[in-house]
């Protein structure tokens, strides 16, 4: 088993380091062999990650394989390792057999850029990053793969290095992750500083310990626990683009689309999600941070759908209801409903993927076009992209028997059972971005697919259908967008204490779920029901915008203008970040090197240089270079130093040398001999005459 | 008033002194000319050598009188080499006016 | 060990390269003929010295306490100063990257130092000399000597060899660490009267009185702080980078500021614990001020070499902030900072030489598209940016990480101010980068650019594996850490209790009873 989980792990390593070092660095392999390596390899690791999917998930057993000590400093112990139990092992399915599809489908999509050796390199080490973090039983392991993951995001949405707004954009991801992973860094300077380890059983075990240890201040305490569950809570919304730190992903799309199915829809920006439910177990103890996460989550899910509806840019919808999706699964977690948390990851990662790169295909249909409005009708000259888009939006509405009807519904259900303000926060927000989900997933398809062709002649004429290599990842995703669902509910809730023993606790949810057995019909009505009936309204709403009466989107726009262009703008959460935080942050950047280096700390030094300059300057002046002068003030020079050195040697005042001289000078004291020789009076003298 | 017409040693001594003052004003005054500079460091050491002499007599002892030889050994070897310098000095620069000699000037 | 034994091996590692400026010095010189002989001497020279080293290395037991390898010879016999030798594992890893970098910057000054090569040459060997006798003395006298010796061949390669202000940078970097040393000199006076030894072990062991502490603390503070360079002491950095020829930045930045921090590490905290303690606080607040400032500055700069000198200012305040913590983590941090900015602020340094080399500016916006036609290049600053920034799995982590987890026990706040730094080097990293390597090819001048040459690509290949190892395995830095770092916390560990209220906010945090 551990050959498995070996493999699984660094098969794509082992595929990215070839296809980087020989197709790119290089370059002796051909592009055909660097694809074929990387995809093998990463389908090696899917085969591998399904035979631990059997072994771990279904058998119930945990592998738990050293690999080397990073840091071994006596108190801190940094050791690498495989873990792998029921969550890892299914986040493992998901990352590997994505991951491979999309491999399979980008030999298609991007078989005519030139960087295709780079872009597979770049997509396998992704993988191979996502999966280390996976399988990561400590954190510091985790935030490797967790960092690791960001730089590849980074290096993918900026593929294309020739467009500024593609660097700008992988710019901005990278560094809005890097805000949240400081939340990150300090959780595990915290973990450190309390529990003294890494390792996650270890700090589960200290899970009293982390309660009962305490920060106070300010008038009031908050448990280590739950500082540390916030801290967590903070990183997770950065790489899961929740609401705050979802500026990145839409900006996100400028990379190739399937790097927008990969990493972020499918895999890397659940990592947040996956974060949580590993930390599952001390989130239990935290109420207050789970607070944070439904209400996060809950307004995520509320704000990306209301986004989705009104963007133009088929990628940008499609992320933005990623980042609804996340909330979901952000606010079930904070519910502790873990296993639906889970479930509706694993169902969106199907469904989103197959949404993405069908909206990949759509564009590669239309000559690279990705404007909504400049496309239209292409159903019949596209068949079967517009069949499987259709299956990807109906499991994403929650239409009954597609994946996302069953996830959708048990967060609903652990929302609506959950007692609570928050819960029922959740669930109104969840049943109102359901309305939206359905709106915009029809506005979609009805925009890009039905109505008239709004896109000039000569695409229309060139539009057709992807080449089998991209159609048949998307045929495999819809299969598990349509039965996911089914497979996943008997396996992931029905049997939740059995599958998921080994990962978490999951008794809340048990009560929760329970609880909803005994509710009324009246109310079984408003979970069951409802989400359909809201579902529908908006897919209708959709038809009747987009199709029907198509003039009503315009006049509702004039008429709500404001309200428009605050959706439209994202909630103006960019323009905010420009004033609140570059702006100051470039102005203290100048200031402190203009006033504080330049004319500060420098000025200062100068200031100092140049006293002495001047200060020398004019002493410089006293040579005159006239020898008359020097003569002259030798001479009184030397005259000072004899008249000094005369008072010195005869115990002599200036006061009695004077004295004398006004004696002499009025004739009361006559010079002679021994006068001329020998000082004229003795101190002692003067003490006598004084007396 | 006798004592005002004898000639003593104060009197020598004056007179040295005033030549001795006289030397240094040559020097410090002079703007014209080097050589009146090197006269004026003759008269110092003519102001010198008196003194030695006036103390000499008045101590009754010929070291001062031997040193006053030296002195003015010394003397005129001083002139003959600063009017050396001082030719030199005329070829090189075509002028011994005290104010054109200002290269240490600061 | 053994066979060794006697044999003066320090002696011989630190004036090989001398021996090897004079042979160099003897060479003569005909233009355009022997111009490849010399290279090729101090190459192999410094290849030898570094071939030395790692013998050195390979003899080095690092569970042993004491100091090893150690020379005790008459010296000033009267005077009772002593020449002494002898490095525990803090110096070794210090005269490793001193031995390793000088042959990568002879290399790295193959083609672009022009104009009198052998007199760089020379300059180059001798400051080796200079540098690694510092590392290794055990005499605060000689240290001083070594240390101060630096200057000389440092101001000359800025003077002759920089650019347009060279003059202007290279007196006011002579002159601001002169002014720092000459307080150091004064300390080392008065130890040495009030003592009656200058030898590093013997006054490591030496009581002094507090407030005689504080002053000489001090003083020694007030030459380290400068020669790191901390906040609000930094600015001859930016300005020396910038006018040096690239191989000064590199020696300047990867060897030279690191003897600072080896002077805190050596000195300060040995010496003066006291003191120290004392003056942690501060020290850590100047630290984190400095990192967000030199970060903030970073931000703004439009000369290359300017920002990774302002982001050199601001990877140094992680080194003072690790060694002033007194944790066990801090300090290993912080050495393992010094040493991965070590390879990779000179790595830095090459890549903007090799660019300027091709285009002839350091002006950021001159740049930009050049990974079309430099892909190698730019996969190897890439990868060094990332060192920059400090992302797992690179040198660069592995250092900020120690420190934060060190200073989180100390004060949660300051880890913040620190995190806040992490973040901005993110930001003008990347930007750099994005700015002169991705973005559209509209400079048509840039279409004749070469990719690296095999000199070039292996240099930076060296700096690039040294990273991803220090990264991958910091193990193999962290065992010979531990007993000399054990020796300075010896005191430390005592006074634990008594002290830290000092640092923390007040019941900032209660922790459990876990031994820090």
């Amino acid at each position: 088993m551990t050959f498995y989980a070996v493999m699984a792990t660094f098969s794509p390593l082992l595929g990215g380091c070839i296809a980087g070092l020989f197709g790119c660095l290089w370059p002796i392999m051909s592009m055909r062999l660097c694809q074929i390596i990387t995809t093998g390899f990463v389908f090696l690791s899917a085969l591998c990650a399904f035979f631990l999917f059997k072994k771990v998930g279904l058998d119930h057993t945990v592998i738990v394989l050293p690999l080397f000590s990073w840091i071994d400093m006596g108190s801190l112990q940094v050791v690498f390792s495989l873990s792998i139990d029921t969550l890892a092992v299914v986040m493992m399915g998901i990352v590997t057999f994505i991951s491979a599809l999309v491999h399979l489908y980008s030999i298609g999509y991007m078989a005519r850029d030139p960087g295709i050796s780079r872009f597979m390199t770049y997509l396998s080490l992704f993988t191979f990053f996502m999966l280390f973090l996976v399988v990561s039983s400590n954190l510091v392991q985790l935030f490797l793969g967790w960092e690791g993951v960001g730089l590849l995001s980074y290096l993918l949405i900026g593929f294309w290095y020739a467009k500024p707004e593609a660097n700008l954009a992988a710019q901005k991801a990278f560094i809005m992750n890097r805000v949240a992973d400081l939340a990150f860094i300090v959780a595990l300077g915290l973990i450190y500083a309390v529990v003294g380890s890494f390792e996650l059983p270890v700090i589960i075990d200290n899970f009293s310990l982390l309660k009962s240890t305490v920060f106070s201040g300010f008038g009031g305490s908050v448990s280590v626990l739950e500082v540390f569950c916030l801290l967590l809570c903070i990183a997770a919304m950065g790489k899961s683009a929740q609401i705050g730190f979802h500026t990145w992903l839409a900006d996100a799309m400028e990379g190739p689309t399937p790097v927008s199915a990969l990493i972020h829809a499918a895999t890397m920006v659940t990592a947040g999600v996956f974060l949580i439910l590993r930390c599952s177990a001390l989130f239990e103890g935290a109420p207050f941070a789970r607070s944070v996460l439904i209400l996060i989550g809950a307004l995520t899910a509320f704000f990306g759908s209301m986004v989705a509806m009104t963007q133009n840019d088929i990628k940008r919808v499609i992320a933005y209801s990623t980042c609804s999706q996340v909330g979901y699964m952000f606010f079930s977690a904070g519910l502790l409903g873990y296993a639906g948390s889970m479930f509706h990851l694993c169902t969106h990662a199907f469904f989103k993927a197959l949404l993405f790169l069908g909206a990949g295909s759509v564009i590669h249909a239309f000559s690279n076009e990705q404007n909504l409005w400049k496309m239209g009708g292409a159903a019949k000259l596209i068949p079967v992209t517009y069949a499987l888009m259709w299956v990807g939006s109906l499991a994403l509405m929650g239409i009954p028997f597609f994946s996302g009807y069953y996830s959708k519904e048990t967060i609903l259900e652990i929302a609506w059972g959950s007692s609570g303000v928050l819960g029922s926060l959740a669930f109104w927000a969840g049943l109102l971005s359901v309305l939206f989900t359905a709106f915009y997933s029809g506005r979609l398809l009805f925009l890009v697919f039905h109505g008239k062709a709004r896109a000039d002649e000569r695409v229309m004429a060139h539009l057709h259908e992807s080449p089998p290599v991209m159609i048949v990842p998307l045929l495999i995703l819809s299969l598990g967008a349509i039965l996911g669902g089914y497979v996943g509910y008997g396996l992931f809730i029905e049997n939740k204490h059995l599958f998921w023993g080994n990962s978490f606790n999951t008794h809340f949810e048990e009560v929760i779920l329970s609880s909803l057995h005994f509710l009324n019909e009246k109310n079984a009505f408003i979970v069951h029901v409802f989400p359909q009936i809201m579902a529908l309204i908006g897919l209708f709403l959709a038809f009747v915008f987009y199709i029907w009466k198509t003039t009503i989107p315009g006049k509702l726009k004039k008429q709500f203008y404001e309200l428009y262009l605050f959706i439209y703008n994202k909630w103006f959460f960019d323009e905010l970040y420009e004033v609140f935080f570059v702006k100051p942050l470039w102005s203290c950047g100048n200031f402190f090197w203009k006033q504080g280096d330049r004319h500060g700390i420098d000025g200062g030094l100068n200031g100092v240089a140049k006293a002495i300059y001047w200060f020398s300057e004019s002493v410089k002046k006293l040579q005159t270079g006239f020898i008359p002068h020097y003569t002259f003030v030798m001479v009184i020079g030397l005259m000072m130093a004899s008249t000094w050195g005369l008072l010195q040697f005869s115990n002599l005042s200036f006061k009695d040398v004077f004295e004398s001289s006004k004696a002499y000078f009025q004739g009361s004291c006559v010079l002679d001999k021994q006068d001329a020789v020998k000082p004229c009076f003795q101190k002692e003298d003067i003490d006598d005459r004084n007396r | 008033m006798n004592q005002l017409l004898t000639i003593g040693l104060s009197h020598y001594l004056c007179v040295g002194g005033l030549l001795f003052i006289i030397g240094i004003m040559g020097i410090c005054l002079n703007r014209t000319n080097v050589i009146l500079m090197l006269m004026a460091v003759e008269v110092i050491l003519l102001a010198v050598s008196l003194n030695f002499i006036a103390f000499s007599a008045f101590l009754f002892d010929l070291m001062g009188q031997v040193f006053v030889f030296f002195v003015l050994t010394v003397g005129a070897a001083e002139t003959a080499i600063g009017l050396a310098i001082l030719v030199a000095f005329f070829r090189n620069q075509g002028t011994v006016s005290v104010q054109d000699m200002e290269k240490l000037k600061g | 060990m053994d066979i060794f034994d006697g044999f003066p091996l320090l002696s011989l590692l630190i004036f090989l390269p001398f021996f090897g400026a004079v042979f160099v010095f003897l060479i003569p010189q005909t233009p355009g003929k022997t111009e490849k002989n010399i290279k090729n001497t101090a190459l192999f020279i410094a290849g030898c010295t570094f071939m030395f080293s790692l013998l050195i290395w390979g003899q080095f037991d690092p569970s042993l306490g004491s100091y090893q390898f150690v020379e005790n010879k008459e010296w000033l016999p009267g005077l009772n100063i002593r020449y002494s030798l002898g490095i525990d594992g803090i110096s070794l890893f210090f005269v490793l990257l001193t031995t390793s970098l000088i042959p990568l910057c002879i290399l790295g000054s193959w083609e672009s130092i022009k104009h009198q090569q052998k007199e760089f040459l020379i300059f180059l060997l001798v400051l080796e000399t200079f540098i690694l006798g510092a590392f290794c003395v055990l005499d605060l006298l000689l240290f001083y000597i070594f240390f101060e010796g630096t200057l000389i061949p440092m101001f000359l390669i800025i003077g002759i060899w920089g650019g347009e202000r060279r003059i202007y940078a290279a007196f006011k970097f002579f002159f601001y660490t002169l002014t720092g040393s000459i307080f150091m000199f004064i300390a080392i006076l008065f130890l040495y009267f009030k003592t009656g030894t200058t030898s590093i072990p013997d006054l490591a062991l030496y009581p002094f009185e507090s407030s005689l502490q504080v002053w000489l603390w001090l003083a020694f503070f007030a030459s380290f702080a400068i020669k790191l360079p901390m906040f609000p002491f930094h600015t001859w950095l930016p300005e020396a980078h910038v006018e040096a020829p690239t191989v000064g930045s590199m020696i300047l930045a990867g060897i030279l500021l690191k003897m600072g921090g080896y002077g805190f590490l050596r000195i300060s905290l040995p010496f003066f614990p006291e003191a120290s303690y004392r003056f942690a606080p501060y020290v850590c607040g100047l630290s984190i001020i400095g990192i967000v400032y030199a970060s903030l500055v970073a931000l703004v700069q439009r000369d290359i070499k300017k920002l990774i000198a302002y982001s050199s200012i601001a990877h140094m305040g992680f080194v003072t902030l690790g060694i002033f913590t007194f944790q066990r983590e801090g300090l290993n941090g912080s050495i393992l900072q010094m040493l991965s900015h070590g390879v990779l602020s000179s790595g830095l340094f090459l890549c903007v030489g090799i660019l300027y080399e091709r285009v002839h500016s350091r002006d950021i916006e001159a740049y930009g598209g050049i990974v079309s036609f430099m892909p190698l290049f730019s996969v190897f600053f890439m990868s060094l940016i990332l060192g920059a920034i400090g992302l797992p799995g690179t040198a660069g982590f592995v250092g900020e990480f120690l420190v934060i987890l060190g200073t989180f026990q100390v004060s949660p706040l300051m880890v913040v101010g620190a995190g806040f730094g992490i973040i901005l080097s993110a930001v003008y990293m990347l930007g750099l980068y994005r700015k002169v390597v991705f973005g559209p090819v509209e400079k048509i001048r840039f279409q004749k650019l070469k990719d690296l040459s095999m000199r070039e690509g292996s240099l930076l290949f060296f700096f690039v594996g040294c990273m991803f190892w220090m990264g991958l395995y910091p193990n193999s830095f962290i065992g010979a850490l531990h007993q000399p770092i054990s020796k300075i916390l010896e005191y430390y560990g005592r006074q634990q209790d008594a002290l830290v209220p000092i640092f923390k906010m007040k019941n900032s945090i209660v922790f459990n009873e876990r031994e820090l």
